[in-house]
C-alpha cells in the first residue's frame, strides 16, 4: 500500500515502540501482573469459600462488583459515542484520538460484564442462560445488549484499523509472526478506490449503528435497577440519566488516556492542546447535563417525600452515613470540572485531565452510591441482629478483584498498543469518497425512478 | 343490604378439633382413587368435601399423592388447589415457634429466616405490634418476572417456587421483592438431617452454596396431608393456612371459612399498593389477646434493645 509522508514518519515513530520494551516498562508491566494475580488469588478464594467472604448479605446483595459494572460499562461510552459521533459529523481532529477511544470501548465492555460473573452465586450454571433464559428478564436485555454492542465496537474498531493494519504488513518487520499476523488481518487491503469506498461505506454503517446500541446498553443495564419496586431505583428518569452519567464518565477516562499516552510515547506532535480543550468543553456540557438529570431525581423524591425514598435521602445527606461521598460525587465531581473548564485561564493540558480524574472517581462513587444506600433500606425494618446483614462494607476480596480490574484495563491497553499504533497511521481520503458515495446512491435511485 | 348485615354478624364456623384436622387434610391433598379396582369393604374416614359436607370414604380407596413431586409436577403445582394463609396479628406476642420450626425443618444456619416476625409501628400514636411474615407467594410476582432462567415460578396452586438446581445466583429476585422475602446461602450449606434427601423445590432441602431459598408454604407437608410447620408450631394458633378454592383455612385447632374471616375481621394486605397481589392476609391487630410487651420476654437484653431502637427510627 502507498504511504503518504506523513503516514510514513507516523508509522517509522510507532513501530519501534511496537517491538520493543523499556526497562521501566517492564517495571510496570510487573506491577500490573501482580495486581492481576492478586485478582485471581481473591476469585479463588470466593469460588472455594462462597460469596460468603464478599461483604454482600441479604440485604445489600449486590456491592462493589456491580458498581464496577456499571462503571466500566460507563467508561466504554468513550469509544462509542465519542467516536461514533465524531466519525458521523466528519470531525476533523478526532483522527489521533479515535484509536483510543475505541481501544477503550473494547477493554472496558470485556472486563465491565466480567464483575457480573463476580456477583453471580452459580458461574458453573451460567449456560442456563442459554438452555432457560426467559426474555421477560432485563438481564437477558442486557446480556444481548451488551454482546451486540462488544461485537459491533470490534467490527467498528476492525474497520477503522484496517488500512493501518495493511501499512504494518508492508512495514519490514524483523519477527516472522508479526508479518503473518497482519498480512491475516489486512484482508489484502491496498487501498484502491473501490476498497477505500466500501470501507467508508462500512465505517459509516458502524458508526450510524454503534450509537443507539451505546444508548441501548446503559438504558438496558439502568432498567435492571429502575424496574425494581425500591426506593432510589424505581425512577423513570434513570436510563436517562445512566447514558448522560457514562458518556462523562468516558470522556474523562478519554482525556486521562491521552494524557497518559501522550506522556508515555512523546505524541506531543500528535495529541495537541486542541483535543483536551475540546473533549474538555464537551465534558463541560456533559457535566452539566449530569448535574441537571441529579438534581431533578433527588429534588422530586425530595419534594414528593415518599417515606421510603426519604430514608435513603437521610442516608445520602447524614454525615455519619454517606454525606461526605454524596457531596463529592454530585456535586464537587461535577461543579470543579465545569469551572476549570469554563474559565479560560484554568485552562490547560494538566488541569483538564485532572479535573476528568475528579469526575471520573466521583463517578465510580456515584455509582456506588446509587447501589448501596438503596439495598441498605429495605421496606421492612432492618430487624437483623448481625449487623453485616444491616450495613454493607466490602471486604478486601471484593477490593482485590476491584483493583485487579483496573489492572486488568491497563494491561490489554498495554497488550494493543504493542500490536497496533495507539493513533491512527493512514487517514482516509473519506471527503472526496463521501461525495462518491452520494453520488452513486443518487444515480441509482434516479435509474430505478 | 339486610343480606350483607346478616353476613356482618359474627358468624362463626367452628368446628371441632378432629374434623377440623381431617379438614386440613382434605384440603391438603388427598386423592380419592376413582373405584376401578376391587377392593374389600373395610375402615372408613370421614373427609370434609369441598362444598362443606362430611363424608364417608372406605379407606381402601384412599391413596396419598406421591410427594413431594419432581421435575414437571414440582413446577406445575398441585391440582385445584388455590393456597391461602390469613395471619392474626391479634394473637401473636412473639413465641418465634414459627421461625424456629421452620428454621429446623428447611436445616436453616440460626440468622436465616424464611419467615420472619418484625416488631411494626405504622404511626407514633398507635401501639406497636409483631408482624410474622414469610413469603407472600404473590400472584403478581416481582421476583418471578425478573428471574433470567425461570428457576422461581409460580405454580397452578398459587405457590411461588425455587427450583436451586436451576439458580444461577444472581440475586436479582432479591432486589426485586419488596417484602425482604429471600435468603441467599452465602457458603457452604451445613447438612445435618437432609443428606439423604433428593431435592425438590417443594422441600427445599438440601440448599446449595449460591442460590436463593425462601419460604415454600410446605407443599411437601400438603401433599402428606399436613399442615405447614409454622401453622403447626405457634402456640397461639396465628397463623391460618388453607384452600381458597374450597374456601377454608385452618390454623390446627379453629377452620374458618376464607371469605368470611377476611371479610368479617377486615382481613388485608401488606402494602397493596405494591401491585403483587399476595396470598398471605393480614388480620388487623385490634381487641390483642397480648400486650406487644409480651413479645419482649422471650428476648434477651441485647436483642430487646435492638428492637426498641429499630422502632423508634421511624420518621
Ligand atoms: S413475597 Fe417476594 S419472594 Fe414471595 S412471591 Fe412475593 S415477591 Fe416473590
Ligand atoms: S437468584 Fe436464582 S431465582 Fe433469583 S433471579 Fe437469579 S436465577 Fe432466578
Amino acid at each position: 500500500m502507498d504511504l503518504d509522508q506523513k503516514s510514513t514518519r507516523t508509522l517509522n515513530y510507532f513501530v519501534p515502540q511496537m517491538v520493543t520494551i523499556s526497562k521501566s516498562g517492564i517495571l510496570q508491566l510487573s506491577i500490573l501482573i501482580l495486581f492481576i494475580m492478586g485478582g485471581f488469588y481473591a476469585l479463588y478464594i470466593q469460588i472455594v469459600d462462597g460469596h460468603i467472604v464478599t461483604g454482600m448479605r441479604d440485604n445489600v446483595v449486590w456491592g462493589l462488583y456491580i458498581a464496577n459494572f456499571i462503571f466500566f460499562i460507563g467508561i466504554s461510552y468513550a469509544g462509542a459515542l465519542i467516536s461514533g459521533i465524531l466519525h458521523l459529523l466528519r470531525v476533523e481532529w478526532r483522527h489521533p484520538i479515535i484509536r483510543i477511544a475505541e481501544i477503550i470501548t473494547i477493554i472496558s465492555t470485556i472486563i465491565g460484564p466480567a464483575y457480573i460473573l463476580l456477583c453471580m452465586g452459580r458461574l458453573d450454571r451460567l449456560h442456563h442462560l442459554v438452555l432457560y433464559g426467559r426474555i421477560q428478564s432485563p438481564i437477558i436485555w442486557d446480556v444481548l445488549a451488551i454482546s451486540t454492542y462488544l461485537i459491533g465496537s470490534i467490527i467498528f474498531l476492525y474497520l477503522a484499523t484496517i488500512r493501518d493494519l495493511a501499512a504494518l504488513r508492508d512495514y519490514p518487520f524483523k519477527s516472522k509472526w508479526r508479518h503473518t499476523l497482519y498480512k491475516f488481518f489486512a484482508v489484502n487491503f491496498n487501498g484502491n478506490s473501490k476498497q477505500n469506498r466500501y470501507l467508508e461505506r462500512g465505517l459509516n454503517i458502524m458508526s450510524a449503528i454503534i450509537i443507539p446500541l451505546a444508548v441501548l446498553v446503559h438504558s438496558v443495564l439502568a432498567w435492571i435497577f429502575g424496574m425494581t419496586l425500591r426506593p432510589g431505583w424505581h425512577s423513570t428518569i434513570f436510563a436517562p440519566y445512566f447514558v448522560v452519567a457514562a458518556v462523562f464518565s468516558g470522556t474523562g477516562v478519554l482525556i486521562i488516556a491521552l494524557w497518559v499516552f501522550r506522556k508515555y510515547y512523546h505524541l506531543e506532535s500528535y495529541i495537541t492542546k486542541i483535543h483536551f480543550n475540546y473533549l474538555g468543553i464537551i465534558l463541560m456540557i456533559l457535566g452539566a447535563l449530569y448535574a441537571y438529570f441529579t438534581f431533578s431525581e433527588y429534588l422530586t423524591s425530595w419534594y414528593g417525600s415518599e417515606t421510603w425514598e426519604m430514608e435513603v435521602l437521610y442516608k445520602l445527606f447524614d454525615p455519619h452515613e454517606y454525606w461526605w461521598w454524596f457531596f463529592f460525587a454530585a456535586i464537587v465531581g461535577v461543579v470543579v470540572p465545569i469551572l476549570v473548564i469554563l474559565i479560560p485561564q484554568f485552562r490547560s493540558i494538566n488541569s483538564i485531565t485532572a479535573v476528568s480524574v475528579i469526575a471520573v472517581f466521583a463517578l465510580w462513587v456515584k455509582r456506588y452510591l446509587i447501589i448501596i444506600p438503596t439495598l441498605e433500606t429495605p421496606l421492612l425494618p432492618l430487624q437483623d441482629m448481625r449487623p453485616e446483614y444491616i450495613h454493607y462494607t466490602p471486604t478486601a476480596i471484593e477490593w482485590l478483584l476491584t483493583f485487579a480490574g483496573v489492572a486488568m484495563f491497563c494491561f490489554l491497553f498495554f497488550l494493543f498498543s504493542k500490536f497496533l499504533p495507539i493513533v491512527s497511521v493512514v487517514k482516509g481520503e473519506e471527503g472526496t469518497n463521501y461525495a462518491e458515495l452520494r453520488k452513486t446512491v443518487m444515480q441509482r435511485i434516479i435509474k430505478r425512478t | 343490604m339486610e343480606n350483607k348485615e346478616k353476613k356482618q354478624t359474627r358468624r362463626k364456623f367452628f368446628f371441632k378439633t378432629a374434623t377440623a384436622a381431617i379438614g386440613a387434610i382434605s384440603t391438603a391433598g388427598i386423592v380419592t382413587q376413582s373405584c376401578k379396582k376391587k377392593v374389600e369393604e373395610g375402615e372408613t374416614v370421614s373427609l370434609l368435601s369441598p362444598d362443606g359436607t362430611l363424608v364417608e370414604v372406605d379407606k381402601a380407596n384412599i391413596s396419598m399423592a406421591k410427594m413431594p413431586a419432581q421435575g414437571k409436577e414440582a413446577r406445575a403445582g398441585i391440582p385445584n388447589k388455590k393456597f391461602v394463609m390469613v395471619i392474626d396479628l391479634a394473637r401473636c406476642r412473639n413465641a418465634r415457634k414459627c421461625v424456629t420450626n421452620c428454621q429446623k425443618m428447611h436445616d436453616l444456619e440460626p440468622g436465616d429466616e424464611w419467615i420472619k416476625v418484625f416488631l411494626m409501628q405504622d404511626s407514633n400514636d398507635t401501639a406497636p405490634y409483631w408482624f410474622p411474615k414469610p413469603c407472600f407467594h404473590c400472584n403478581q410476582p416481582p421476583c418471578v418476572k425478573v428471574c433470567p432462567v425461570g428457576a422461581t415460578y409460580k405454580r397452578t396452586d398459587g405457590l411461588v417456587l425455587v427450583d436451586n438446581e436451576r439458580c444461577i445466583g444472581c440475586k436479582f429476585c432479591m432486589t426485586a421483592c419488596p417484602y425482604s422475602s429471600r435468603v441467599f446461602q452465602w457458603k457452604d450449606p451445613v447438612h445435618e438431617n437432609q443428606a439423604d434427601h433428593d431435592y425438590s423445590p417443594e422441600t427445599s432441602v438440601p440448599h446449595k452454596v449460591g442460590t436463593v431459598g425462601k419460604c415454600d408454604f410446605c407443599p411437601d407437608m400438603a401433599r402428606m396431608g399436613k399442615l405447614p410447620t409454622c401453622v403447626t408450631g405457634c402456640p397461639n394458633g396465628v397463623i391460618f393456612f388453607g384452600d381458597k378454592n374450597e374456601d377454608i383455612v385452618t390454623n390446627g385447632t379453629e377452620s374458618f371459612r376464607f371469605s368470611e374471616l377476611v371479610y368479617e375481621r377486615a382481613g388485608y394486605h401488606f402494602m397493596a399498593e405494591l401491585g403483587t397481589e399476595p396470598n398471605v392476609y393480614y388480620l388487623p391487630p385490634v381487641d390483642r389477646l397480648f400486650d406487644y410487651k409480651t413479645g419482649f420476654k422471650t428476648l434477651t437484653n441485647e436483642q430487646k434493645e435492638f428492637y426498641k431502637k429499630s422502632i423508634v427510627k421511624k420518621h
